[in-house]
């Protein structure tokens, strides 16, 4: 067993230094290492995955606990949320005790401007990358634009949008 | 520090109202982390800001914008820094693990039931279906910050939106080496503009 959650230490805990803009920004890459690289699971078990990360509270980082369950179990799960989640609290830990105040930000103006399009880019493909996984068919699609214009020009409550689309899913029109 | 402020009420800055324990910290986050569907940032703002007031809305901005800046789940490092302000390592830790822990355990059941019933048909479409709806709310949430992008028609941001896209959603390109590259480029890209704006 420690094979797989070695590999699993080892790649989540590398991609963690690079996600930047989140957990939603970092899914291409969770989805390259899991589907394309290592063959852990198939497109539509990590859409899946996805989908139960949205269904469940809490951060949207624990798709890659789904990820790791997948692989190996609970230790799989639990390996892979700490390997993702560890090193970048650490960093973060250390970087606020160096700066004590939180006006202190040592993020000049012209950085944070640099990285916001690269974050919302990254997010974009990561609509992208699970729109390929999850949406087989033209109802599928029509499914994820309706959602899409939904919440975007509506203050609905996410959940229900979600609802919705299981309950169109179980009657078989997806 | 937190401990000496009950001294004789000396302290220069007027502390927020009774910073909060280990426990309280664990218990504050555990609850702003499951009452999160679709990411727990708004809660998290609404519990520190608003219902504790342990921190200003300004405080509280600044402090997101360290944890959005550097790698890692925002809203994780954002318990960790919180916790570290509040009571130090172990205040880290406590965040870190209410933030966590219960939403661990409640997504490592439905693994665990996705495992033994995930091939049931009825259940495989509730989750196509569920699926489908979560990537159009994520599609949603990226339109909307990229309107302000769109709005102020910056050629360098959206030219580097556009970049990161193409190489990571097209052309399925490792994350790490596509910013590497593209960092910097962002960077000099967007001193250039703004240097050229202001001459």
């Amino acid at each position: 067993m420690t094979g797989p959650l070695f590999g699993i230490a080892l790649a989540f805990g590398w991609l963690s230094l690079f996600a930047v803009g989140g957990a939603a920004a970092a899914i291409p890459e969770i989805h390259r290492i899991a589907v394309d690289l290592n063959h852990w699971m198939t497109d539509a078990q990590f859409a899946d995955a996805y989908a139960i990360a949205q269904l469940s509270p809490g951060p949207n980082v624990l798709i890659v606990s789904l990820v790791g369950y997948h692989v190996a179990g609970i230790a799989g799960a639990l390996v892979a949320t700490l390997a993702m989640c560890v090193p970048t609290a650490a960093l973060a830990y250390t970087v606020s005790r160096l700066l004590k105040r939180a006006g202190d930000s040592p993020w000049p103006a012209l950085v944070q401007a640099a990285l916001v399009p690269l974050s919302i880019g990254l997010m974009a493909a990561s609509g992208l990358v699970l729109a390929f996984a999850a949406d087989g068919s033209i109802a599928a699609v029509a499914l994820t634009l309706g959602a899409a214009v939904l919440a975007a020009t509506t203050s609905l409550n996410p959940v229900w949008l979600l609802v919705a689309g299981g309950v169109l899913g179980l009657l078989g029109w997806i | 520090m937190p401990s000496d402020s009950s001294a004789a009420g000396l302290s220069l800055d007027p502390p927020p109202p009774a910073l909060p324990g280990r426990l309280t910290l664990f218990l504050a986050f555990a609850r702003m982390s499951l009452a999160g569907f679709g990411g727990v940032l708004v809660f998290a703002r609404r519990a520190i800001v608003d219902r504790h007031r342990w921190m200003t809305a300004d405080e509280f901005n600044e402090t997101f914008a360290l944890c959005h800046f550097l790698p890692g789940p925002n809203i994780v490092n954002l318990a960790v820094v919180f916790g570290a302000r509040i009571r130090g390592l172990t205040g880290s830790i406590a965040a870190f693990l209410g933030l966590l822990a219960p939403p661990f355990l409640i997504v490592t059941t439905l693994a665990l039931l996705y495992a033994h019933f995930g091939d049931v048909p009825a259940l495989r479409r509730v989750l196509n279906g569920v699926s489908c709806a979560a990537v159009g709310l994520l599609l949603a949430v990226t339109w909307r910050m990229m309107l302000p992008l769109l709005k102020r028609r910056e050629p360098v941001a959206l030219a580097m939106l556009a970049i990161v896209f193409v190489a990571v959603g097209i052309m399925r390109w490792p994350l790490p080496r596509v910013l590497l590259a593209t960092i910097p480029l962002s960077i000099a890209a967007t001193w250039l503009a703004r240097r050229r704006k202001a001459a």
